[in-house]
């Protein structure tokens, strides 16, 4: 953990990462259906414009053409906005990376509803329950620049398909560069007793800010980051609810499907304790600055709190 | 080619039928009319034009083979069977449970397998990618797509169609089966779709037209798409549905059922004389 104030879009990080990747691993190639600009994927255009496939607006046939690539032994991040790559190329990315198990990497970018001014059309809020819901896919939602960049290496040793989904607004910087991200592994960034937050993406700050607001009212809350939302840390899920009897889930995503569906599917057979989950209620987005966004749909430090104190509450009940 | 070489891959095409028609009676279940028009291009890409090792089905070298219009599965199914890809008696086997032989083909069951298809309109992208990945490692690999033309109403077709011209996939070639029909009815009444040289003349490809049944012209033509450079070449090959058994022939109704067991006896019988 760093104090440092510092604000850096996970997509920003993306686009560096794979650069990285690229110098150390041949293998890696990039695609893009010309949002390289947007998802940063242009820079590792500029380095490597022979590893480097441009698609045109042509999402479907990107994805197929990753999977020749992965299937001729090419470690391929197809990336675009997170409403394309998992909507627009659903089939696509289910018949060839999910049922082929091919060695594919999504790289989804302006995930969630911090896309903002765009709208509800481009704000991909089903994209985690979409490819959650693929047999053999692992899903990554890392939280800052510094777990995007591992997540990135992290699926290129990873054998199979993965979903990274990364935001288009610059996020505080939570962990230095020591950081070690582990597929699957939930990392604890704040100790509690009281209740859990479970976190991913760029709700891991508004958490921080609920468990500071519940330390105010004496209420001492966990906070635990699962960039990994498939496969699920159940374990430490379990540990949540054994050890802390209540949990909150934060999701830049609609509640149906995602992080907040997968950690009610752990605690429901494992070890049943009272969940609220914080995320879109089932609704499309709109237009709007991020920050308009987060209030207009409860999303703020404020709400994961009240949210807290509301789990607490049932605890017994 | 010489005129025993024409000779034996007109009888592998005829060997190819039967397994068709044979592991679709068995499975009682699956699609003959559209497996049955691709048996002869089959038969010449992987017995006199594909480079390829059913004893080293990964050799990284080889040539590649995607079928997009992946409810031809029999008909990929029976030819990696006459290549020795797998053992002819497990034709039987097709969609049964437990098989490896999946009612569209599988890549993670079945050697020789390049990718999964049945969800139509993906293979060509696929097999684009595998184009590249061969430029990028400067392998030799030419990749071998069939496409149908009930298929092509799907737009990643024509995506994917943009894409191997853009990237000057000269080590790519497709073959349109155009037989005229897809389930609901003539390709015509469904979609319109005329002179689809044209269409892909006007994207850039260099474009074929053979009669998809004679041996001699596929070879001609894969020929021909080896010596193109620059472009990829895309094969209009005209063929019947149902092909080599006269009562499937041209009949729409062909598409997506298995034979009755007289009915398959009455194709083997067909089929059989012609080998004779």
């Amino acid at each position: 953990m760093t104090d440092t104030p510092r604000k850096i879009a996970t997509r920003d990080a993306y686009g560096k990462a794979l650069v990285r990747l690229g110098e150390v691993n041949p293998d890696v190639v990039v695609l893009d259906a010309d949002l390289s600009k947007s998802t940063r994927t242009h820079w590792f255009a500029e380095k490597f414009p022979e590893r480097f496939f441009q698609m045109g607006v042509a999402e479907a046939d990107m994805m197929g053409t990753a999977a020749g690539l992965a299937a001729s032994g090419k470690i391929p991040f197809a990336s675009s906005f997170a409403i394309f790559a998992s909507g627009r190329a659903y089939d696509q990315v289910r018949q060839t990376a999910g049922y082929g198990k091919l060695n594919m990497k999504i790289g989804a970018s302006h995930g969630g509803i911090t896309v903002g001014e765009d709208g509800a059309s481009h704000q991909s809020i089903e994209d985690v329950a979409l490819m959650r819901v693929i047999p053999g896919m692992t899903v990554i939602v890392p939280a800052d620049a510094a777990e995007t960049e591992q997540a990135v290496f992290a699926a290129a040793r990873h054998e199979g398909p993965v979903y990274i989904r990364t935001g288009r607004s610059a996020v505080p910087v939570l962990f230095d560069d020591g950081y070690e991200f582990e597929i699957g592994k939930a990392v604890p960034i704040r100790d509690g007793k009281d209740v859990t937050i479970i976190a991913c993406g760029v709700m891991i700050s508004a958490s921080l800010e609920a468990a500071e607001i519940l330390s105010e009212r004496g209420v001492l809350a966990r906070v635990l980051n699962m960039a990994t939302i498939k496969p699920i840390d159940a374990d430490a899920v379990v540990a949540a609810a054994k050890e802390t009897g209540a949990i909150v889930t934060a999701e830049e995503h609609s509640i149906i499907g995602g992080l907040g569906s997968a950690v009610c599917e752990v605690t429901s057979e494992l070890c049943p304790v009272p969940v609220e989950r914080i995320g879109i209620r089932d609704v499309f987005g709109q237009s709007g600055k991020p920050d308009e966004l987060m209030k207009a749909y409860c999303m703020t430090g404020e709400d994961i709190a009240q949210a807290a104190l509301r789990a607490i509450e049932r605890i017994g009940t | 080619m010489t005129k025993e070489e024409t000779r034996e891959l007109q009888r592998i095409a005829q060997h190819i039928r039967l397994g068709i028609v044979k592991s679709i009676a068995a499975a009682g279940s699956g699609h003959p009319g559209g497996s049955l028009s691709v048996a002869d291009i089959m038969a010449t890409l992987y017995f006199k034009v594909m480079r390829i090792d059913s004893k080293n089905p990964k050799w990284p070298d080889r040539d590649r083979f995607v079928m997009s219009k992946g409810h031809a599965a029999p008909a990929l199914y029976a030819t990696l069977a006459e290549a020795g890809f797998i053992p002819k008696e497990e034709l039987l086997t097709l969609r049964q449970f437990n098989s490896r032989l999946q009612g569209h083909p599988s890549m993670r069951h079945v050697p020789g397998v390049e990718m999964s298809t049945g969800s139509l309109g993906q293979g060509l992208s696929a097999a684009n990618g595998m184009a590249i990945a061969a430029k990028l490692d400067k392998r030799p690999t030419r990749v071998y797509v069939i496409i149908g033309d009930g298929e092509v109403q799907e737009g990643q077709i024509w995506e994917a169609s943009m894409t191997s011209v853009h990237q000057k996939l000269d080590n790519l070639m497709v073959f349109l089966d155009h037989n005229g029909l897809q389930i609901d009815g003539k390709i015509v009444d469904v979609k319109s779709f005329t002179d689809p040289a044209a269409r892909w003349r006007a994207f850039g490809w260099h474009v074929l037209e053979i009669d998809g049944h004679d041996v001699q012209a596929i070879y001609s033509a894969c020929e021909e798409g080896k010596a193109t450079s620059g472009r990829p070449t895309l094969v209009v090959a005209h063929t019947v549905k149902g092909k080599g058994v006269p009562f499937m022939e041209n009949a729409v109704d062909w598409h997506g059922k298995a034979p009755s067991q007289e009915q398959e006896e009455e194709a083997i019988n067909h089929i059989k004389r012609s080998l004779a």
